[in-house]
């Protein structure tokens, strides 16, 4: 058998890698320059630091992937997480390497270009067309720019391209062949990835979905083969395009919350039992706190309301003014509050209102859901009292106080019935951190609740707590935590406070199960809406499409050196040209063939329409979204839906060359025009050079001519 | 063939209205027509003519005429019955009432006012007061308010009235959809039991009136497609007119008949593109369709929009409570107006004291107050906003620089100082962010007694005008260039939050741009050392007030933003029937009404709907897999056919009016949803008669056809009996609140969310 040679053949397309070696050196040379913070690198650096020292945090602006990966970079290049991300310019120290940071998403934004090669090679058009898309991609100045410093968008461009090409190669392979399966899973993992890296990924993870059903729909039509060869391939598509991405979402997270196992700075955003998986922080206090609260038990209560910020159940020796600003009465009696700080004067003592004693007996006489309490308050021994006056922020609900008998026959309305509402069994126990539980004001059936309002100075600016009567259920301002608890020991009021003052201490670990975790930390990341206020570069989706607008990302401290994010005018035209032109085309031959005219043979038609449905659907997913979105945007946002227009351009410049044009001197023509057209991308690039690399540093005037729009930031140095 | 299609259609109908006895006569259809049928798939396409055409067919139809007739006038009795009854409990303005009560009463006493909502339906309302002898005396003020001796039934009963043709139309669309007596008769049964469309049809509010036109249009529109065999006759031109009135009537009560609009323009689309693709017709019959449309559905209803405008407009002369939205040329043509026959100096002079107002369109007036800019917003200095209503604080006074006394005109070019009249401030920029548009300065109230330094200076321009021009007061468009760092005075539209009392931003741009955020009018205008000369106002005409109040409705909506701390309803709640609205009464002694879906009726939609994809997948996925159904039973592609092609329509009408809900940013209440809900009733009928028919597919004959008259009367008995526990939530409530033992709803509050 062996007497053939051994023979290794290698194809090795010179086009390609020498469009990668370009990218590569565009992408890569001088990564770090300059040695200072760049734009949004102030906002990815400070979760950079607290992946290094492992401590939890939250952020609502993208999954944790793309977090993780710049962390792995910076890992490898040693960075220690000691720097202080304050300020856009602020100069990194010796010690950091500055190219490690960079590198990841630099890789990743060159490798951007022979995917766009290859991609268009899988849509079935010439290498012509492919070099041409690999040239738009590789002189897109703004690209350059997006993939050069420590941010997400190449990352994502990388991979939302990646899983295309993939699910193409898997497409375009003979029906028999096994290995296509391999290309599908690595479509299903880079899927997983864009949308890890940044919820932008999800318009083209749906695109690519809804491609692929299509393409399943022609399979189950396909009446040669048979039910079980469709059921099985059906079946692949949906463990390699849903399950697969779905469960590594979820191990992008595991991987998060794997890593970052301390506490943080957005410990309060969290749940109290959440907190309480975290090393340092509220479990160190919680630590062995004895879990069921018995009558007796010192506790603090914590709002389960997430706003205005998280606070505890507080009063003071001050009571509500006689009358309020606005001429209203008030009770006079002691002020009850939320407080945002931990507090002595946030302890509670649970009293059963049949016994004076204010210790747990021994065994406890465990508090169950349904049971009637008074709350004591530690320091000031005043009981939690509601009765039918104003509250002074909220009008409409009842005043919440600790009483003071003033003997103007205002009688003590104190006794609370406890319900605790995520409980599994009726008469469950009140249990530590675990159990959400409502106050029902036993006379009036009102409930204990924070109304969100600030008191005013009378009441130290702190959070008004008022009982309502009509309950909107499951309002999440109605729900209170017991936090740190201990068992009362001490009888005497000074020992009382004594050990009020003292830390609660003792051992044992609580934890929740990971799945708890991070169904927590999603909805979280979802709803936690941060102030959204314009940004000086922000701009709204419809000047993106002329650009007009650009983002100045860093200037040099002491000359005109700059960067700014600014496209190749010359590609942003040609690309909006193109997609003008497709759809022009495509409306013109829907409407012949409807009428029966068939211009164009059914191959090249098929390759028509699915160059239209990726590139045109891929850039109509990622743009029209924006539109209906009220977030802070900024130009970087269009990057993903431009770089589908650069696939586009050339595809449909092929088209027009082989179907639209018959004679030769017309071919030719197009042909210089494209050349042209090459050529002045080239020289726009070159121009935009400077603002692109931040070197050389131009002169005032170079940076007028620069300007090209009216509408750019371009800065001057006044000398 | 023909012979085989009119039996077809026979046995077809026949099967609804004959006794079992009459069907045994035929034969099991898998054995008769198994081998017939081979070209069923012709049949299928041929169906629209088998179902109008022929002769036969009528005469099919004209049998069973009587009881679709019958069963017709049981709907309309009923839907009548149950939206009438009780129509004057409570004596009281219930709800938004307030809202569209007054503004009835405004129509009547023609006062100008300003709402987010076209006119349409409040006309109709007015119209209603009026012709039942409401004298628009009754102020409206707040929920509760007792009517007394005022004529407000007429109103409520107009609203009613129009509530009561939903279940109508429901059940016409249905039967059109379906050509099933069953399916229009669940669904009309699910709408006239539904306490929530009783509710919500029972007042004097515009929704209605929405529901009534969108129903008519989705009814013609559904009559239409049925006449498209015989096209251009008179019944086809009719209901295309209908269906073009009845988009403009929807559009002209709410925006949210743009959603109808969608759902007709869809519809209208897919069928010239059937048409189109006809080779049978002409170029030119395919030009003809396409006009027909364009007129009907296009400019038919967008002259009877403008129409209602015009009326609008012509009928409130009298200067109200919304004067201030309006540009100064907008209010000079509203009798009671300042502006109206103004008299003042001709031209601004030093010493003035003016308002001066924005000319984007609804901008407002340049505005103080003594409130300082909150810490971390630019400088701590006194605000200065834009403001839409006629106020003391928007005015101010014209000085030199140099404070120098002498009476002088201001010309082009001029430096001036503007002082605000109530706190003394000068009008001030320097270079800090703006506080909602960061790439513009801050302009903020400065100094005292009109002392403050040089950011206070701002340079006079006219627009169009050369140096030395004069400035006419009202009919000079006037810019203010700050002098210091040359940017231009700025309204930004935007609206500030809490601190700013929710007024509109004003900054100052760097960018020279002439547009109308940068260009300002001078409107009052006091001078006593000046003499007043009448000064008579270009009329707008027509379109540009069309305009405006366009522009000012639309950021109207925009503007109403949910407020923080304030428990929303969320777009998801509505389908499963999360919570209601409270309508009338709160205590335990009131009246009370809540408004509130029948809970089975909407959960039994929300399975439909479920249902519903499962059953469009199946029987799709077993079409294009080519799995044969031919021993199963003929009406299979029937059956499909209406799920995809009726079902489809309806399906689209649900999204369409719930899905861009999803993306709106303004505040939402659950009445939003009851468009969709009608949609999605009419789905339930389609989707649950299709199911029951298809009974004999688990079981054989005889039972199978119990099995589907047992679940109709189930179905039936399950409404009714549930409308029976939960009518109180319409027709009032009074004693004890739902979660005590002795109330009359008790056991029935089946969610803690639900409020009664």
């Amino acid at each position: 058998m062996l007497q053939l040679p051994l023979v290794v053949t290698a194809r090795l397309d010179l086009v390609l890698v020498l469009v990668t070696l370009l990218s590569l050196w565009t992408r890569l040379s001088g990564l770090g320059y300059p040695g200072a913070v760049v734009f949004d690198e102030v906002y990815y650096g400070q979760f950079l630091s607290l992946y290094m020292k492992r401590t939890f945090f939250i952020d609502d602006s993208g999954p944790p992937l793309g977090h993780a990966l710049l962390a792995l970079g910076a890992y490898l290049g040693g960075f220690d997480g000691n720097f202080v991300w304050n300020r856009i310019g602020a100069a990194y120290p010796c010690s950091l390497s500055v190219w490690s940071l960079r590198l990841l998403p630099a890789l990743g934004g060159a490798l951007c270009v022979p995917l766009g090669y290859l991609l268009i090679l899988e849509l079935r058009c010439s290498h012509l067309s492919a070099l041409g898309a690999a040239l738009l991609l590789l002189l897109e100045n703004s690209l350059i720019v997006q993939s050069r410093f420590m941010l997400l968008e190449s990352l994502l461009i990388f991979f939302v391209l990646l899983a295309f090409f993939s699910y193409l190669r898997f497409h375009n392979a003979p029906g028999r062949c096994w290995s296509r399966y391999g290309w599908l899973l690595l479509s299903g993992v880079s899927c997983a990835a864009a949308v890890g890296v940044k919820y932008t990924g999800l318009f083209s993870y749906l695109l690519l979905l809804g491609v692929a059903s299509l393409h399943s729909w022609k399979l189950i039509g396909d009446q040669a083969q048979s039910h079980m060869s469709v059921c099985v391939q059906c079946g692949w598509k949906v463990l390699c395009l849903l399950v697969v991405p779905v469960l590594l979402y979820v191990f992008w997270f595991y991987v998060h919350l794997s890593i970052l196992q301390r506490s943080g700075p957005h410990d309060q955003l969290m749940s109290s039992a959440f907190q309480a998986s975290l090393q340092g922080g509220l479990s160190r206090v919680t630590r062995g706190q004895p879990l069921q609260v018995a009558f007796g038990s010192q506790v603090t209560l914590r709002s389960s309301a997430p706003r205005p910020v998280p606070c505890w159940l507080h009063s003071h020796k001050a009571n509500y003014p006689i009358r309020y600003e606005n001429g209203r009465g008030s009770s006079h009696q002691q002020q009850v509050t939320c407080y945002a700080f931990k507090d002595v004067n946030n302890w509670w003592i649970i009293k059963d209102p049949a016994r004076q004693e204010l210790v747990v007996d021994s065994p406890p006489r465990l508090v169950r859901h349904g049971d009637i309490i008074q709350l004591v308050h530690g320091m000031t021994s005043r009981l939690l009292n509601s009765h039918d006056v104003a509250a002074p922020m909220s009008p409409h609900a009842q005043e919440v106080s600790g009483y003071i008998d003033f003997n103007v026959s205002m009688a003590t309305q104190n006794l609370w019935r406890l319900e605790i509402y995520n409980r599994e069994a009726e008469s469950e126990e009140w249990k530590t951190i675990v159990s959400e539980v409502r106050l029902v004001h036993v006379n009036t059936s009102a409930v204990l609740k924070l109304s969100g309002l600030l008191l005013p100075d009378w009441g130290f600016r702190q959070m008004e707590v008022v009982a309502e009567k009509l309950l909107k259920a499951h309002s999440g301002s109605l729900g209170w935590t017991v936090e740190e608890h201990r068992y009362g020991t001490s009888q005497e009021q000074k020992e009382r406070e004594a050990e009020l003052h003292s830390p609660t201490h003792i051992d044992i670990d609580r934890k929740i199960s990971f799945w708890s975790k991070f169904t927590e930390l999603q909805w979280k990341m979802l709803t936690v809406k941060q102030e959204e206020s314009e940004h000086k570069y922000s701009s709204a989706p419809l000047e993106w499409i002329a650009m007009e607008t650009n983002i100045a990302y860093w200037l040099h401290p002491s000359s005109n050196a700059q960067i700014h994010l600014i496209g190749n005018p010359v590609s942003w035209g040609v690309a909006n040209l193109s997609l003008l032109a497709y759809q022009l085309l495509a409306a013109l031959y829907l409407l012949r063939r409807r009428r029966g005219f068939r211009d164009l043979p059914d191959g090249a038609w098929q390759r028509f329409a699915s160059v239209g449905l990726l590139c045109g659907g891929g850039w109509a997913v990622n743009f029209l979204p924006f539109l209906l979105m009220e977030r802070t945007l900024f130009l970087y946002h269009y990057l993903p839906a431009l770089c589908y227009l650069y696939l586009l351009s050339p595809a449909l410049l092929e088209h027009i060359h082989t179907h639209l044009l018959s004679s030769r001197t017309s071919r030719h023509m197009l042909a210089v025009c494209t050349a042209a057209v090459l050529l002045s991308i080239f020289l726009s690039y070159w121009t935009f050079c400077p603002l692109t690399y931040g070197n050389p540093e131009l002169t005032a005037n170079q940076l007028q001519a620069l300007k090209w729009r009216d509408s750019w930031d371009i800065l001057y140095r006044r000398r | 063939e023909v012979r085989l299609e009119e039996c077809i259609s026979q046995w077809h109908k026949t099967r609804d209205s004959s006794t079992v006895r009459n069907r045994k006569v035929f034969p099991s259809p898998a054995q008769t027509h198994q081998s017939p049928i081979t070209p069923e798939s012709k049949i299928k396409r041929d169906d629209t003519p088998c179902s109008n055409g022929s002769s036969g067919d009528f005469s099919a139809r004209a049998s069973v005429d009587s009881p679709n007739q019958l069963l017709l006038i049981v709907v309309t009795g009923l839907s009548f019955a149950t939206r009438l009854y009780k129509i004057t409990e409570p004596p009281h303005v219930c709800w938004d009432e307030t809202h569209f009560g007054k503004m009835g009463s405004y129509y009547i006493n023609r006062t100008f006012f300003f709402d987010v909502h076209p006119p349409l339906g409040k006309m109709l309302i007015a119209l209603a007061g009026y012709m039942t002898g409401y004298d628009g005396s009754f102020p409206f003020v707040k929920p509760g308010d007792k009517y007394e001796h005022h004529n407000y039934w007429g109103m409520r009963g107009f609203c009613a009235m129009l509530g009561s043709f939903l279940p109508i139309f429901a059940y016409l669309i249905v039967q059109e959809l379906s050509r099933s007596h069953t399916a229009a008769l669940i669904t009309a049964a699910l709408l006239i039991f539904d306490t929530g469309c009783i509710t919500i049809s029972q007042y004097i509010l515009l929704d209605p009136i929405l529901m009534f036109f969108i129903m008519a249009a989705v009814l013609s529109m559904v009559k239409f497609n049925q006449q498209s065999s015989r096209p251009f006759t008179a019944p086809w031109w009719l209901w295309l007119v209908l269906c073009g009135a009845a988009l403009a009537g929807a559009l002209g009560v709410k925006f949210v008949g743009l959603f109808v609009i969608f759902l007709v323009g869809l519809n209208t689309a897919g069928d010239l593109w059937r048409i189109l693709g006809d080779l049978s017709l002409s170029l030119v019959d395919v030009a003809k369709h396409f006009l027909a449309r364009v007129v009907g559905l296009i400019l038919l209803p967008l002259f009877l929009y403008v129409l209602v405008f015009a009326v609008h407009f012509a009928l409130l002369n009298k200067s109200g409570p919304g004067d201030g939205f309006f540009s100064s040329t907008f209010q000079s043509r509203l009798i009671g107006n300042n502006l109206n026959n103004v008299s003042m100096p001709e031209y601004l002079a030093y010493g003035s004291t003016i308002s001066v107002k924005n000319l984007r369109i609804a901008g407002g007036y340049l505005h103080s107050h003594w409130h300082l800019y909150p810490e971390g917003v630019g400088a701590k200095q006194q605000q200065v906003t834009a403001y839409l209503h006629k106020d003391y604080n928007n005015m101010w006074l014209v000085h030199k620089p140099d404070n120098d006394k002498t009476p002088d005109l201001v010309r082009h070019g001029d430096i001036i100082r503007l002082e605000h009249k109530e706190t003394t401030r000068n009008l001030h920029s320097h270079l800090h962010q703006a506080p909602l548009t960061k790439k513009h300065f801050q302009v903020t109230g400065y100094g005292i007694n009109g002392t403050g330094d040089a950011n206070d200076l701002w340079q006079v321009e006219v627009c169009g005008g050369r140096r030395g021009d004069l400035v006419k007061v009202l009919r000079s468009k006037v810019r203010f260039l700050h002098k210091a760092t040359g940017c231009v005075l700025y309204s930004s539209g935007k609206t500030l939050p809490k601190w700013g009392w929710e007024q509109v931003e004003v900054t100052c741009s760097p960018y020279l741009k002439e547009t109308p955020s940068s260009q300002w009018n001078i409107e009052d205008h006091i001078n006593p050392r000046l003499p007043n000369i009448s000064l008579s106002l270009l009329k707008p005409n027509f379109l540009e007030i069309l305009l405006e109040s366009h522009i000012v409705m639309i950021r109207g909506n925009s503007g109403l933003k949910p407020k923080d701390n304030e428990m929303n309803s969320k777009p998801w709640h509505w389908p499963i029937n999360y919570q209601g609205l409270r309508f009338s009464g709160v205590n335990e002694t009131e009246y009370r009404v809540y408004l509130l879906g029948n809970p089975v009726v909407w959960w039994i939609n929300l399975a439909s709907l479920g249902l519903y994809l499962i059953m469009v997948a199946v029987s799709s996925i077993a079409i294009q897999r080519g799995i044969s159904l031919q021993q199963k039973r003929l009406g299979k592609f029937q059956h499909s056919d209406i799920l995809t092609g009726g079902g489809g329509l309806l399906l689209l009408g649900w999204l369409l009016h719930y899905a861009p809900f999803y993306v709106m940013g303004r505040v939402l209440y659950y009445h939003h949803y009851f468009p969709a809900m009608l949609f999605s009733s009419m789905l339930t009928g389609v989707t649950l008669d299709t199911l029951l028919r298809n009974a004999d597919l688990l079981l054989c004959q005889p039972y199978s056809d119990w099995l589907q008259r047992g679940g109709q009367m189930v179905l039936l008995f399950t409404v009714l009996y549930s409308f029976y526990l939960f009518h109180p939530l319409s027709y009032g409530m009074t004693g004890p609140l739902a979660h005590e033992p002795e109330s009359a709803m008790a056991g029935l509050k089946w969610m803690d969310s639900w409020e009664f």
